[in-house]
């Protein structure tokens, strides 16, 4: 169990090595000069060549990689050049929970979403329901987040007042204005995720139907309702779960598109700006935290399978 | 002769038996325009097991998951009667119907591998018609798992309740399968092949223990089977079925010694027996469901067969105290 979990951490923490060195190494090759942004139209060359060197700019870039590396781990991760603001503060304190906010809170929308038209739709296979399920359930996945995102702020938020259309408010903060922010933001981060939670649940259910067990729980006298949401959904857990963890990366791409079109301070907004003002060492470390967490919850996902399906459990 | 059974598919009466558990008279199971059942009729007392033999394909299965109730409307469509205690089953609301099942009708199935949930414990399952049925507490329903799973002679019940099914070898599995089917003392039992899925080694002791309950508690059993020789042991009556027909219907020991019914008489031979070295096989298979012959449904395959058995159903004859459908008995 252990040395499982401690090979699974070596693993994780290579993959992330790999991630920082291969992201680096792009950043430098990509067009725009850092110091003469910083500087302005108007420089000398001494300043400029003063400000490279300061920057570190001049050595080597396996040395500027080794150096930032150091300083990464130690958690410091340099000085924003345009807020002059602490980058980890930024990415960390400031991005990260806006970021996972909404991610949870869209991740929460699409189940309540998803897990019931699933389920009706594998119930009602091939009636209407169904067709209508699947037909909103593929919908909400083709559909363009930013163009989703546009429309709902111009109906709930411009033309009904209901909702505001940007900003964020901390829900630990203030609960009820924090979820009164976050709901459109959610809702458009969340079609996308319905789609395919509907569509993992639908099949799955429909394959765990069939099985004897579930012809068993019946034959014990248990009530449908009982035979589809605890012996049938306990065992499309574990396939939907897989589906979620997988699914992450699209969730992250989708929030960086969520949050410019709402203007919440979360990550993608943070390394949007960063790509524009060539701010190449917040993009490193809002690529750093988006690596990290994916790598986080496909860890958290294959302790949970343990979990969730006794058979995979060691003894 | 009280172990009244009436087999004609044309029969409006059945011979009057009070004491009937179970009564099924002329029942057919249409499924689309297919006839799976085709007017079933037999009758089963207290305390008596009963074989439903043939090959696969006969319908046995069927009979038995229409028994129990989870094969019926819309799914499928029901005429004829089943009564269980006097109470109609192919009308029943299936909130009732849902009230007997796990409860007074047990159901044991072929596969306890694939019928065992593999995400809850077996003590959960063995406890959830206790739950359910019987509304027993918690600590009551533990104690009473503990026990069903002591009686069906699994070792060490209280460290086993918490064991998940894969954890159990295939024999074990079955009997906690059996467990569930008693957990409720039902009166009538319903196995489906019980054993066809275990090694050989222990398909004995699983057919002991599964006989060997269903007398303790006095209960009625139906087994399902593709064995005539294990049926005729096991059960006092058995009821030959050939595609969705019950062919003849009798006593175990007059049945398997002298088989009147053709098809009867070619599934014994199908036996293999020490010292013997003639194995006559049955020529052909059950036609398709959406080709049955008009008349006698075995007719193609018949050695006996002739103009009218394609033309028309045999009515069923008592003879030699059993009955059976054939136009041209021995």
């Amino acid at each position: 169990m252990f040395q499982a979990v401690s090979a699974k951490l070596a693993q994780t923490l290579l993959v992330l090595l790999i991630v920082s060195a291969a992201s680096f190494t792009f950043l430098k090759l990509a067009p725009g000069d850092p110091v003469s942004i910083m500087l302005g139209s108007d420089y000398s060359k001494t300043s400029y060549d003063q400000l490279t060197h300061e920057l570190g700019l001049d050595q080597p870039v396996v040395f500027q990689y080794g150096h930032w590396l150091a300083n990464f781990v130690r958690g410091d991760w340099g000085i924003s050049y345009i807020t002059n603001q602490d980058i980890f503060e930024l990415a960390v304190m400031q991005a990260l929970p806006v970021t996972l906010t909404l991610a949870a809170l869209s991740l929460l929308i699409a189940l309540l979403i998803g897990i019931p038209t699933g389920v009706l739709a594998a119930l009602y296979r091939n009636s209407w329901i169904d067709v209508l399920a699947t037909t909103l359930a593929i919908g909400g996945n083709a559909f363009p987040s930013f163009y989703l995102g546009i429309i709902l702020i111009w109906v709930f938020g411009v033309d009904l007042g209901w909702f505001p259309v940007l900003g964020f408010v901390a829900p630990w903060e203030d609960f009820w204005q924090g979820l009164w922010h976050l709901a459109l933001p959610a809702v458009t981060l969340g079609a996308w995720y319905v789609g395919l939670i509907a569509r993992i649940t639908r099949s799955s259910l429909l394959e765990v139907l069939g099985q004897p067990y579930i012809l068993a729980a019946k034959a014990r006298g248990e009530p449908g309702w009982r035979v589809v949401w605890v012996h049938g959904m306990r065992n499309v857990l574990m396939p939907l779960v897989t589906v979620i963890g997988l699914q992450l990366g699209g969730m992250l791409r989708g929030a960086v598109m969520t949050e410019v079109v709402f203007a919440l301070p979360g990550l993608g907004m943070m390394v949007t700006t960063a790509v524009l003002n060539r701010e190449y060492i917040v993009v490193q470390a809002g690529i750093m935290l988006t690596g990290l967490l994916f790598v986080a919850v496909n860890l958290a996902v294959d302790q949970t399978y343990q979990f969730l399906d006794p058979r995979l459990r060691r003894r | 002769m009280n172990r009244a059974l009436a087999l004609n598919p044309q029969a409006v009466e059945v011979p009057a038996s009070q004491d009937a558990l179970l009564e099924v008279s002329n029942l057919t199971l249409r499924r689309g325009k297919a006839v799976v059942l085709d007017g079933v009729s037999l009758a089963l007392h207290s305390g008596e097991t009963l074989g439903l033999i043939g090959e696969s394909g006969a319908g046995k299965s069927t009979l038995a998951m229409a028994l129990i109730g989870l094969l019926r409307a819309p799914e499928v469509q029901l005429e004829g009667s089943m009564r269980f205690r006097g109470t109609e089953l192919v009308t029943l609301r299936e909130a009732d119907y849902r009230r007997l099942r796990g409860n007074k009708i047990g159901l044991i199935f072929q596969d306890a591998t694939a019928a065992l949930n593999p995400c809850f414990t077996v003590g959960e399952q063995i406890a959830e018609p206790l739950k359910r049925h019987l509304g027993l507490s918690k600590w009551d329903r533990r104690e009473r798992a503990a026990e069903l799973m002591h009686s069906v002679g699994i070792p060490e019940p209280a460290l086993r309740l918490d064991a998940y099914p894969h954890e159990l070898s295939g024999g074990m599995q079955q009997r906690v399968m059996i467990a569930i089917a008693l957990a409720c003392n039902p009166e009538l039992l319903l196995a489906d092949e019980p054993t066809s899925a275990l090694d050989v080694t222990i398909q004995a002791q699983i057919m002991e223990l599964i006989l060997d309950r269903v007398r303790a508690l006095n209960s009625s059993a139906v087994f399902v089977l593709h064995d005539l020789a294990l049926g005729a042991q096991v059960c006092d009556r058995i009821a030959v079925m050939y595609a969705g027909q019950i062919v003849e219907e009798g006593p175990s020991e007059r049945v398997l010694a002298a088989p009147l019914h053709p098809y009867t008489q070619g599934l014994k031979s199908c036996v293999v027996e020490l010292g013997s070295s003639t194995l006559v096989p049955i020529p052909g298979q059950i036609p398709p469901l959406n080709a049955m012959p008009a008349g006698c449904r075995f007719a193609p395959r018949c050695p006996r067969a002739q103009a009218i058995c394609g033309e028309q159903r045999p009515v069923a004859e008592t003879r030699d105290g059993r009955q059976i459908a054939c136009w041209f008995i021995d």
